[in-house]
């Protein structure tokens, strides 16, 4: 089954923080909070799942063609972050749960 | 005579948060001139570790990116403090930044591994008190 941003924000537990292409297709995942490791290693395409919400957040997606960032554990962002993100057109979306319990809700759906 | 082109940025030292801005640029040129994808990965990851490194610890400086027919090079100089010793700072895990970069998600002592890691040359170039110069290439295939 295709998995884009779209159908995950369709799924409870998902809320959109910023959403530039809801049609971008999810094809993995990848946890990380360490911003080197996660750039070299995340695939394009991944939902990358994090609980940093610093700027450079935006910046390691566009390196890495993530398909979105996903804040865990209910991570908001500042409000000129949100912002950027909308001017980059990066897809933030945020979740209440764990890096793991949104790992696990991802697994069910690819 | 191969062509070149050439892209040059200013990397500004005092806003850590704007960093990234040249390499995610760069990404764009090169996208624009048909790189392999693999290939603008590599080099806009060496050259957003470069850049980190450079507002983390030289206040800024310059970084300069050509593109030859054999490989794209990317040249970072800064007037900072220089590295003290060259091997350690290649060890992973090494780090001498600060804390308040470390809770950024950085500062893990994988910059300069990184640079390494992704290119397939790399030279740095440093003076204690003067600068650093790193040049890295990622070879085109032929």
């Amino acid at each position: 089954m295709k998995v884009t941003v779209n159908t995950l924000l369709s799924m409870d537990g998902f809320s959109p923080v910023a959403i530039a292409d809801g049609e971008a297709q999810i094809e993995g995942v990848y946890i990380g909070d360490l911003l080197s490791w996660v750039m070299g290693r995340a695939n394009a395409g991944d939902a990358w799942i994090t609980i940093m919400s610093n700027i450079n957040i935006l910046a390691v997606a566009t390196l890495s063609d993530v398909a979105c960032i996903i804040l865990a554990e209910g991570v908001q962002l500042e409000e000129e972050v949100k912002t950027a993100a909308q001017q980059k057109g990066i897809n933030v979306i945020s979740s209440d749960m764990s890096a793991y319990h949104i790992a696990a809700a991802l697994s069910k759906a690819l | 005579m191969s062509e070149q082109v050439i892209f040059t940025f200013d990397v500004d030292g005092d806003d850590f948060t704007s960093a990234g801005q040249a390499s995610s640029q760069v990404k764009r040129n090169l996208r624009q001139l048909g790189i392999a994808p693999d290939i603008i990965k590599r080099v806009s990851i060496a050259m957003y570790e470069g850049e980190i490194n450079m507002v983390i610890h030289a206040g800024g400086g310059t970084a300069n990116v050509a593109v030859t027919e054999e490989y794209i090079e990317i040249v970072l100089s800064d007037q900072g403090p220089g590295i003290k010793d060259i091997t350690q700072a290649m060890q992973e895990g090494f780090s001498t930044a600060p804390d308040d970069v470390r809770s950024l998600g950085f500062g893990a002592g994988m910059g300069l591994p990184n640079m390494k890691r992704y290119t397939d040359y790399m030279d740095i170039q440093s003076q204690v008190d003067v600068g650093t110069t790193i040049t890295m290439r990622v070879n085109l295939p032929s």
